[in-house]
């Protein structure tokens, strides 16, 4: 496999092959010692030679000529769970929705650098955003499910992009992908509105799983929910990395340790442009398996944040 | 507690009103009475139709069940007169239906496309050209069917059919263009108001915009959209100046919408103008089809009300 | 992955990443169709305005400004068309400006939360709805016959002001509420009553916001024809005064405008009555344009 594919780039920085720093790691020892520390180091694999699923190279994300976060280069891993933490309003939702193409909705918003999944350019002129949407789903922050009924939610994806399917079989296996077929299994044909706020954001995975796509963002997925409802979520999103490659931008850093594999830590930065005015925009700061970050940060923007000192 | 305050700082502070508020009681007593004169104009609305109806309906001639289940309308034969209103109720329709079949799809899709298409700076072309449309006086759209549209009719689906000079089709298409901005003002404000979440929901699951216009937008609309129907529906049954001028003056029960017919309302302002000294049969029969019209407008308007108060509730 | 070269791997995704044959085609029809759609309706406004121009801007002279109706076409005049639509409107502003406001202030800085508020407002919204032509009934039997004040100017004026009683009081709510409510904080802070606080402070904020509402409900009320026609509006009334008694007959614009329409004889109805149409719709067009620009005014102090 190419040489450039095995790399963990973080911006500016040299690149250190992964499992360079691992290893380094396992020498020094972690040294930040906390639950979060702990959390982040059980029992994890981080399989090495897996491919490459998006390579972003100096990606800059602006609206209106702002940009909100910028120069981020890195690279997510096929069939793992890649967190983005950092403080609020740091631009890792806009990065999130960036990687399918979701800022295209937004009219004033543009990408810079270049976004690879799979190695075909995102934003290459012929690509069509609508087929990125497909093979990339989406989770939101709230629970969005249509005002149908739970099957019409599940069949709303595949009806829409052309699948052929069985009905029946789709809607069981994606509401049992996403743990939900036995708490709706009876209520196939009520409203998804009636459902609690843990169980809409399931069906929403689930909604997410049945258009078969191969990698789903979520963007703080369980910020809208109780700790149970969160638990069933996490629990979720450990069965769907055995098939499916996810990223999810949360505030909580908790979660990112407990559930992801590798922590990307954005925050925001201050420049100053030429008339010498603040410009705030999100940096991606470091890149990293997630026990390194939690347990040994290289920068200490890093360890500020992860040990409660910023943000 | 007085007593303690009084200890600690002499005699207690006075703070009620002075005397200067007395005048205040009456300005909010005045503007009280601006608020109440709307419910004393529907008040004197009902009053007046249901009593001079009521009169109506003790006159020999004529009976309730024999006004709403007759199918003859000659109301100037004073007691030799015929007054079963179906004929005036099934032109009013005609008119109606007519109209909505050209202000629903026109309606929906200039609002679909205001609210998910057209980019801010259309929009703010677009929507007062809808406004304007909208304040066209009515009986300049009579002058418009009658002399543009009948003529043009005439002389395209007139090779196929007789059409007369009066008639229920280009009075019910140029109410239908009319009322197209009420539909669309109303229905673009309720596809609107379907939150972003939705729409990015549906992007999310890889649909286009055709779909998640028609497959979330207008359904999670729709209790909205219903409501603009129902109201257009309001406004073309209640419209006057263009069936008085364009549709006809014959109570005719007909489906043909290339016949001359008579609505409702042109009636009341066909009866105005002849001789219906008060009293007269002729002068009570007009109070009592205008409060036919008045109670169905009522149900109509209640009805919108409730769907208005129903979307509303999904998305507060 | 491992047999493909990168280059390989790139241009097989970026083929299946592009939208499938027919797609795009569709997407821009469905909206083609939505754009020609939302074109009917200007269209039809275009060929409307258009239509009567062609139709009347020729018969519209000097002379039909200012003489009164004739059984001539070629003397016929607006004369009384337009002082009576002119008198009108300014007895309907004075009577439903100070009730619509007055209204719109109790609802929005007053009213308590009981069922008359509830029922009122309820009231206002169903009133929206009633058809003009009931208005008129109203007019004829409570003001003309019950009140016996008759077929007179003030009858019309006072329906046409209850007609548009509901929109005056909506759109001055709008621009009440649109005052920022640290505003009437500061104000009540400062010791002054709720009563004082309205009149200096906030009715002044909102006042353009309200006066532009005022002025397109004005050009409503002089646009309709079926109150007026049924409380007794007269075709041709001569008079030599300007203002009119406000007992005395009268007569408006689209009064004559029907009227002339409703003609056999063509000249009538194809010559005078669009030259009848175009000076009505200049003096809503004048309305309008003041409306906008007290509405621009406004939106650009804010």
């Amino acid at each position: 496999m190419d040489q450039q594919h095995e790399q963990a780039r973080v911006d500016g920085h040299a690149r250190t092959p992964v499992a360079t720093i691992a290893d380094e790691h396992r020498r020094n020892g972690a040294r930040l010692d906390s639950d979060l520390a702990r959390q982040a180091a059980a029992g994890r694999t981080v399989r090495d030679d897996a491919a490459v699923v998006f390579d972003l190279d100096d990606v800059t994300v602006s609206y209106a000529g702002f940009p909100a976060i910028r120069n981020v280069s890195m690279q997510v891993r096929e069939r793992m769970i890649t967190a983005l933490i950092g403080p609020s309003g740091c631009g890792k939702t806009t990065l999130l929705r960036t990687l399918n193409r979701m800022n295209d909705l937004i009219p004033s918003a543009s990408v810079e650098g270049t976004v690879r999944y799979k190695g075909a350019d995102l934003y290459a002129r012929h690509v069509d955003p609508v087929e990125v949407r497909r093979r990339i789903g989406m989770v939101f922050q709230k629970a969005n499910p249509f005002p149908k009924s739970i099957r019409d939610n599940i069949l709303f994806g595949p009806k829409a992009t052309g699948m052929t399917f069985d009905a029946d079989d789709l809607v069981e296996k994606s509401l049992r992908g996403a743990a939900l077929w036995d708490e709706v299994k009876d209520k196939l044909d009520s409203s998804a509105l009636g459902l609690s706020g843990g169980q809409q954001q399931r069906l929403c995975i689930a909604r997410a799983i049945a258009v078969e796509p191969d990698t789903i963002l979520m963007d703080e997925p369980c910020s809208a929910l109780d700790p149970i409802a969160t638990g069933a979520i996490e629990n979720l999103m450990r069965e769907l990395r055995e098939h499916y490659t996810i990223i999810i931008v949360t505030h909580n850093m908790q979660q990112a340790a407990r559930a992801s594999d590798m922590t990307a830590f954005v925050t925001t930065e201050v420049s100053h442009d030429e008339d010498g005015r603040d410009r705030r925009s999100g940096r991606l700061i470091e890149y990293d398996r997630t026990e390194v970050i939690f347990g040994d940060p290289r920068d200490t923007r890093t360890e500020d944040y992860v040990s409660g000192r910023f943000g | 507690m007085t007593s303690d305050v009084r200890g600690a700082g002499g005699p207690a502070v006075d703070l009620r009103a002075g005397s200067r508020r007395l005048g205040e009681k009456l300005v909010l007593t005045l503007l009280w009475v601006c608020a109440a004169a709307s419910i004393l104009t529907t008040v004197g609305i009902v009053v007046i139709l249901f009593s001079e109806a009521a009169g109506f309906f003790r006159e020999e001639a004529v009976s309730l069940r024999g006004f709403l289940t007759g199918t003859t309308w000659q109301p100037f034969g004073g007691a030799q007169g015929k007054f079963g209103v179906l004929p005036l109720v099934a032109g009013t329709l005609l008119v109606t239906v007519i109209a909505l079949l050209v202000a629903v799809p026109l309606g929906l899709t200039s609002a679909a496309y205001l609210s998910e298409y057209a980019s801010p700076r259309t929009r703010r072309i677009l929507k007062p050209v809808l406004e304007v449309l909208a304040g066209v006086p009515t009986v300049v759209l009579g002058y418009f069917a009658l002399t543009f549209m009948t003529p043009l009719l005439r002389a395209t689906v007139g090779q196929l059919t007789t059409i007369s000079v009066f008639n229920a089709a280009s009075a019910g298409i140029v109410m239908g263009i009319m009322i197209v901005p009420t539909v669309a003002s109303l229905s673009e404000d309720a596809m609107s108001a379907v939150p972003q979440a939705l729409r990015e929901g549906a992007y999310g699951l890889g649909a286009t915009k055709r779909h998640v216009v028609h497959s979330v937008v207008m359904p999670a609309a729709l209790s909205g959209i219903v409501a603009a129907i129902i109201l257009a529906l309001g406004r073309a049954i209640g419209e006057t100046m263009i069936v008085a001028l364009a549709a006809g003056n014959l109570p005719n029960l007909t489906y043909n919408p290339f016949e001359q017919i008579q609505t409702m309302t042109a009636y009341i302002v066909q009866a105005v103008q002849g001789e219906a000294p008060r009293g007269s049969l002729t002068y009570e029969s007009i109070f009592a089809v205008g409060a036919l019209l008045f109670v169905i407008t009522l149900l109509i308007n209640i009805a919108a009300a409730r769907f208005v108060r129903r979307f509303r509730e999904v998305y507060s | 992955m491992a047999v493909s070269t990168p280059e390989r791997i790139s241009r097989d995704a970026v083929q299946a990443l592009q939208a499938p044959p027919g797609r795009n085609r569709s997407e821009r029809a469905f909206k083609m169709v939505l754009l020609v759609t939302t074109g009917i309706a200007v269209v039809m406004l275009v060929v409307l305005l258009l239509d009567i121009l062609v139709d009347g801007v020729a018969f519209v002279t000097g002379q039909r400004l200012l003489q009164y109706s004739s059984r001539f076409p070629d003397q016929f005049g607006f004369r009384s068309g337009i002082t009576g639509t002119l008198s009108l409107m300014v007895l309907v502003a004075l009577l439903s400006f100070p009730i619509g406001v007055g209204a719109a202030t109790y609802f929005e800085e007053f009213a308590p939360q009981n069922w008359f508020t509830r029922l009122a407002e309820a009231n206002i919204s169903n009133l929206a709805g009633v058809p003009s032509v009931v208005y008129g009934l109203l007019g004829a039997g409570v003001f003309v016959y019950f009140f016996s004040l008759g077929r007179s100017l003030i009858v019309g004026a006072i329906t046409l002001s209850l007609l548009i009683l509901p929109v005056i009081i909506v759109a001055s709510r709008e621009s009440l509420r649109a005052v920022p409510r640290t505003l009437r904080e500061a104000g009540l802070g400062l010791g002054a009553t709720p009563l004082q606080v309205t009149w200096r402070q906030v009715l002044p904020q909102a006042l353009p916001g309200i006066l532009t509402g005022t002025i397109l409900a004005l050009s409503r009320a002089i646009g309709e024809t079926a109150p007026i026609l049924v409380v007794g509006a007269l075709f041709s009334r001569r008079a030599d005064n300007v203002p009119w008694d406000i007992n005395d007959a009268f007569s408006a614009l689209p009064i004559q405008i029907y009227n002339l329409v409703s003609r056999p004889q063509q000249e009538f109805q194809a010559q005078v009555a669009p030259a009848g149409i175009i000076i009505l719709l200049v003096l809503l067009l004048l309305m309008n344009s003041i409306a906008i620009i007290l509405r621009n005014r406004s939106s650009r102090s804010n």
